[in-house]
């Protein structure tokens, strides 16, 4: 099966600085994959040159057999992959329902259109998606004065509105509570399930990964140390190295699971 | 070589008293964020103020105190403005401060007329320095020798507070990050205190150093703002070296200009400061804007809707007694609401830019004056007709300000609103300039409306019809997808972005789009004033759609129009006292302390505190039907 | 549109409608005259005009009015903005009923005022704007001026160049319409008059942003046998200084357009320049004639001596009268036609209204600068009929479009 996204030799280098270094990753349909690492390891910049917000220094990505590398972030979007910010990022002068009805006019390809209410477009697939998140009920409140966790899961909403093969996800539960976590987690794991979508997301949360993650990768200072199933990466003394020896942290998680 | 060194001395001279005063502009905004308006008006109080103390203080003693004084002094009433005006509004969105300091213009203006009456003054010239030097062969005033050893004195005392004291620290933090200095527990209202004396009064000392090159009159607040904001964008907004360095930059060019180029007098400046603007976006040793650093500050807009069938019912209502005025309002009322409404439309058209899009234009008298002038011109040397002109008209003003866009939209924030200052200014001074063809300031007289609009009565329905009907639009196309898109990029660029939208290219249609509207608004008033002055074009112009906007209320759909109704109303009245600048001055200022919001915010907040409206907090759909509804 | 605002309005205009003149013992509605002027933005200049027309109209009401009314004018502030006079003319034609309009300083308000009279058909006098095109390419029938236009000043000082060696010149003149008109005409008259003369620079400073080192170093480099100055108010200030200071002066003849007119003399105070051809106005030798009874009688009303302004003020209100009482009515019409070719008695002599173009015969001083007791004045003056600075008739109508 053709990998839906894969990197190549991936490198983003600042000054002196090797952010990124020759990281080379494949992603397949369906997969729920994690990308781990502790703090400064590189992931956000990888996930930037992944989505077209940063130019890679060197290397290729590959979206579903075509080169990406390069291209701006609203191309790559249009290509099917959407995305959630590690800080929510939404449209604070909108209701919930607008938010993912201007995610809908950007696929429709109407955000030109001077015409219509844009409220009264595609609302009821906003609703259908809001739903999928479990935020009908909250349509029509403004965004901005949300509840994080409401915030996050709207931001998946509209991330899911043009029906993309490949989700990235940079720290989708950053700011959550525990509880919250794992539910927005088992959220993204059924979305996984139910369409199809394949996700890569970052995360530092590490019961929130092992629960729900098919494959982690894990980067440290740039390079890719390790890449496997769960069991295999928590086996990996590298990867209990890098985490200060490793135990509590996979001793808590087998606590919380 | 003797002629060219003294050239040059000459403009290092100049650089003196146009490097105090910007630096202090530029420091203000690096520090506080507020594009200072009034800038001008402190510079002018150091003239008068110096001025006034040299004629108390003998000898070159008391000459150089007056100086110092006049400086301490301004600085001090700069200090004040701070506390008693400005301080109010610091969590007003962004930029509202500006609508303040227009109102300390008006102020001063009236003031010093009251103070030092009409008559220029003619500075005293400096004891002991009146005589020249002679450098190589040619003539060099001693004075400006003076001015020259000043000028890198008080850069670099500056430079030593800003680098060596614990203050200037301070000033340096806020200027990169205002939340870390109050994170560390400064007194940040002291700061700005303090920062807005130290500003106010370097404009005050340029004031008072340039007495003896000339004097003090009432118009030099504006003719050095503009020269001014030109050096500060030019050198980096807050930043002092860039100050120094593009104060002696124009005003070397200048001298050059004025030897070689004696035409380019007016145009020079604003080609340089666009040509350095394309190449560094943020000025010569400018910082660039971190993203959302200029974005929305205070809280987001509420979300718009479209009007229920009550609304519409009452606004039809209301315009239809409107548009009985001729019957029931008098035929100057007819003139006066005539005059209202294309300015209405102007206003809302800025407004569009401001509040959907976040696009801070300076220079939207641009569009304005550009459709007036593209209707004037057609008829003029086409013979086109009305009807035709008032279509044309929207088209060139769109078209300018698609070219004007292009250009402007690499930048963003205060530097945009620079920008687009900039290109009104050259776009005016061409006008002002190819008399030939524009006339120049004698402009373009005899443009009279068709036959059938010629009547007062006719052409005000004609403008109810095209303003009402542009206003209507404006607000329309807030609802549509694309005003989504262009709020959507405002609120959230990288989002927007990481969502197939390409939000330069929509701010770009959107800047077009308001251009056109301003053009109509444009091209009806060519034909109700018969003429069509370089004045349509001017700075000033430009400041009172932006008043009004921001008096009106940013973060409101209704904000351009009814700002735009109040103010001309206002003005109208007022303009029949004697002392009317100063009491719009104040006026503005109240509105600014009491509705931070803008008019129609504050009006809204008002009726929700009353509880005649709905709060946000409970909007329409949290309420159990919505939850009720099948998930399906 | 918000119609409490408009309402607001109403009441308060119809309040506050400034007034000028305290009726004298006359019975009947006053007749009122609209002036427009830029009260805030030119106070220096506009202050003395107003006091002009003010004294004026003391005196015809004091001596029974006009039509045995009682003469009232309504003095508005237009900001100096050509739309905002625009709508005050309407203003007073309409809801304050004014027989005609007259006022502004600034040329370009005056062309508006102008083209709206033209096209509403009211009589509009331009008392102060100088700009030539006023009478000429943008004339009407409807609009009539007062001073000497900026090519019959100009013409005057050409006429006087003429007459000396100096066969090289430079000119520096504000960066607008009335600097290049005033150039222009300079030029034109002076050629006509003396063909060898040679213009070496052209220097056009930014009006009211003069650099004037700059300038003084550009005429400098130029080095002509004189010079033309157009500059005015504090740009004139700043450039008599450094030329001073510079030695730009020293032997070389300088011609100073309007630059002996009080309103700007005397600010230069001591520093004044000496020994330069001026247009303007020497009310402090004027004696035993009707100018001197004016300017004692300005002097004992307002405790302060007059301007130029002062005495184009009064000429305006004189004319306004002159034309009404001719008129026999305040029907627009009927002025319009009184003015073409009224004669009107001024403290400077008889002047008249041109029926070819509108234009007054009104004229101008010339003489030399010097220094009395610490200020500038002129002497050796002498007053230029404005009748001998115009150009032929052939001229004028090609200039003025066909009526």
């Amino acid at each position: 099966m053709t990998p839906i996204l894969e990197a190549r030799h991936l490198s983003r280098h600042f000054g002196a600085l090797r952010a990124v270094d020759d990281v080379s990753f494949s992603l397949a349909p369906g997969e729920l994959l994690a990308l781990i690492g502790p703090n400064g390891a590189g992931k956000s910049t990888c996930f930037n040159m992944l989505m077209g917000q940063l130019r890679p220094t060197a290397g290729t990505v590959i979206l579903d057999g075509t080169d990406i590398t390069g291209k701006k972030p609203r191309h790559i979007w249009r290509m099917g992959v959407g995305r959630t910010f590690q800080i929510t990022a939404t449209y604070a002068s909108m209701t919930v329902a607008e938010n993912v009805q201007v995610a809908l006019l950007s696929h429709h390809r109407r955000t030109f259109a001077f015409l219509p209410y844009a409220t009264r477009l595609y609302r009821d697939e906003a609703r259908a998606l809001l739903d999928t998140v479990g935020m009908a009920d909250q349509a029509d409140r403004h965004a901005a004065i949300l509840a994080y966790g409401d915030l996050k899961r709207l931001e998946i909403a509209m991330a899911l509105a043009h029906a993309p093969k490949l989700l990235l996800m940079d720290e989708p539960t950053a700011g959550m509570a525990p509880r919250e976590r794992v539910a927005l987690m088992q959220l993204v794991a059924d979305i996984v399930a139910e369409r199809g979508v394949s996700v890569l997301f970052t995360e530092h949360d590490m019961d929130v990964v092992f629960a729900h993650a098919h494959r982690i990768m894990v980067l440290n200072r740039g390079q890719l140390i390790a890449n496997g199933a769960v069991e295999a990466i928590r086996a990996d003394p590298k990867v209990q190295e890098v985490y200060l020896g490793g135990g509590t942290l996979f001793s808590a998680e087998r606590a919380h699971a | 070589m003797g002629l060219f060194l003294a050239q040059l001395l000459t403009g290092l001279a100049n650089a003196g008293a146009l490097f105090m005063v910007a630096s202090g502009l530029s420091l203000i905004f690096g520090v506080t964020r507020i594009v200072n308006f009034a800038h001008g008006s402190f510079y002018m109080l150091g003239a008068y103020v110096g001025y006034s103390l040299m004629q108390v203080l003998p000898g070159a003693v008391g000459f150089w105190g007056a100086i110092v004084l006049a400086g301490l002094i301004v600085g001090i009433i700069g200090a004040l403005v701070e506390v008693l005006v400005l301080r109010q509004v610091y969590s007003a969105p962004e930029l509202f401060q500006l609508v303040a300091t227009f109102g300390v213009i008006l102020v001063v203006q009236d003031l010093a007329l009251m103070i030092w009456g009409p008559t220029d003054l003619l500075g005293p010239r400096a004891p002991g320095l009146e005589g020249i030097v002679r450098i190589m062969g040619e003539p060099v005033p001693q004075y400006d020798l003076a001015l020259i050893a000043i000028t890198p004195f008080v850069a670099i005392a500056l430079w030593y507070l800003i680098t060596r004291t614990r203050v200037g620290i301070l000033v340096r933090a806020a200027t990169q990050d205002r939340e870390m200095v109050g994170a560390l527990g400064v007194n940040q209202s002291l700061l700005f205190t303090g920062t807005f004396f130290l500003g106010c009064a370097l404009a005050g000392l340029g004031g008072a150093l340039q007495l003896p090159k000339g004097g003090a009159d009432l118009l030099m607040d504006f003719t050095i703002l503009a020269q001014v904001f030109v050096v500060v964008v030019i050198g980096g907004m807050g930043s002092l070296p860039g100050a120094l360095l593009a104060a002696v930059l124009i005003s070397v060019l200048n001298v050059f200009g004025v030897a070689y180029l004696p035409q380019s007098t007016l145009v020079l400046m604003y080609v340089v400061m666009v040509a350095v603007l394309m190449w560094r976006p943020f000025g010569l040793l400018g910082r660039e804007e971190v993203a959302g650093e200029l974005g929305q500050v205070g809280e987001p807009d509420r979300p718009v809707r479209p009007a229920g069938t009550a609304v519409r019912v009452l606004v039809a209502a209301l315009l239809a007694v409107l548009a009985a005025l001729p019957f029931w309002g008098g035929s100057f009322a007819v003139v006066l609401v005539t005059d209202i409404l294309i300015f209405c439309l102007f206003a809302a058209s800025l407004h569009f830019l401001l509040g959907q899009g976040g696009l801070v234009s300076f220079g939207h008298a641009a569009f304005f004056g550009g459709g007036a002038y593209v209707a004037a011109l057609l008829v003029k040397y086409a013979g086109t007709p009305m009807e035709l002109a008032l279509i044309l008209a929207p088209l060139g003003a769109g078209l300018v300000a698609i070219a004007i866009g292009w250009v402007a939209l690499r930048a963003t924030g205060v530097y945009f609103a620079m920008l687009t200052l900039a290109f009104a200014q050259l776009l005016w001074s061409l006008v002002f300039q190819w008399g030939d063809v524009t006339g120049g300031d004698d402009g373009l007289v005899g443009i009279w409306p068709a036959r059938w609009a010629s009547d007062n009565d006719v052409y005000f329905w004609l403008a109810l019809v095209l303003s009402v009907g542009g206003i209507l639009v404006l607000r329309h196309v807030a609802h549509a997808p694309f005003g989504y898109a262009l709020r959507a990029a405002r609120d959230n660029a990288p989002r927007a972005e990481a969502m197939g939208l390409d939000t330069k290219r929509i701010q770009h249609a959107a800047f077009a789009f308001a251009g056109m509207m301003a053009g109509v608004a444009g091209g009806l008033f060519v034909f109700s004033k018969g003429s069509v002055f370089p004045n349509e074009m001017e700075i000033a112009r430009s400041f009172d759609a932006l008043i009004v906007v921001f008096l009106g209320g940013v973060k409101t759909l209704s904000g351009g129009w009814v700002g735009g109704a109040t103010f001309k109303g206002v003005e109208d009245l007022l303009v029949r006292f004697e002392y009317w600048r100063l009491a719009l001055g104040l006026l503005i200022i109240v509105v600014v302390i009491v509705a931070p919001d803008g008019i129609v915010g504050g009006l809204r907040k008002l009726g929700e505190r009353l509880g005649l409206l709905r709060p946000d907090e409970a909007p329409r759909g949290t309420a159990a039907p919505a939850a009720r509804e099948p998930a399906e | 549109m918000d119609r409490k605002t408009f309402l607001k309005g109403l009441v308060a205009a119809s309040l506050a409608a400034a007034t000028a003149a305290p009726a004298a013992a006359q019975d009947g509605e006053p007749i009122k005259i609209g002036e427009i002027n830029h009260y805030k933005r030119m106070a220096a200049f506009a202050e003395p005009y107003k006091m002009g027309i003010e004294m004026a109209v003391e005196e015809i009401n004091a001596e029974g009015g006009v039509l045995g009314r009682p003469l009232e004018f309504v003095f508005r502030d237009d900001q100096g903005e050509p739309g905002e006079a625009i709508r005050i003319a309407e203003e007073l034609m309409t809801r304050e009923e004014t027989a005609m309009v007259t006022g502004s300083i600034l040329s370009n308000v005056g062309l508006a005022i102008a083209s709206l009279a033209g096209n509403r058909e009211f009589v509009y006098l331009a008392a102060e704007p100088l700009a030539d095109a006023v009478t000429w390419e943008q004339g009407n029938p409807w609009t009539f001026r007062l001073r000497a236009s900026t090519y019959m000043q100009a013409a005057m000082l050409a006429e006087a160049a003429a007459e000396t060696d100096a066969m090289t010149y430079a000119t520096i003149a504000p960066n607008y319409a009335y600097g290049k008109d005033a150039v222009a005409a300079f030029k034109e008259v002076l050629t006509e008059l003396k063909p060898g003369v040679e213009f070496v620079a052209e220097q056009w400073p930014a009006l009211f942003n003069i650099d004037a080192g700059a300038e003084v170093q550009a005429l400098e480099r130029a080095k002509p046998d004189a010079i033309y100055n157009v500059t005015f108010g504090p740009d004139l200030a700043k450039f008599v200084r450094e030329g001073n200071t510079r030695g730009l002066f020293e032997g070389r003849q300088v011609y100073g357009l309007l630059s002996g007119e009080p309103e700007y003399m005397e600010p230069l105070g001591a520093e004044a320049p000496e020994g330069w051809i001026v247009t303007g106005y020497p009310w402090y030798d004027f004696e035993g004639d009707a100018n001197a009874e004016f300017v004692s009688a300005y002097r004992e009303r307002w405790d302060d001596t007059p301007k130029i302004g002062s005495l184009v003020g009064y000429a305006t209100a004189l004319s306004i009268a002159a034309a009404i009482e001719k008129a026999g009515s305040t029907e627009s019409d009927a002025i319009r036609q009184a003015f073409e070719g009224l004669a009107v008695d001024t403290p400077a002599g008889e002047i008249t209204y041109r029926e070819i173009d509108n234009q007054s015969t009104l004229g101008a001083w010339v003489g030399r600068t010097e220094l009395r007791d610490g200020a500038g004045v002129m002497v050796d003056w002498s007053y230029k009929d404005g009748a001998d600075y115009l150009p032929s008739d052939e001229r004028v109508r090609e200039l003025r479009p066909s009526e």
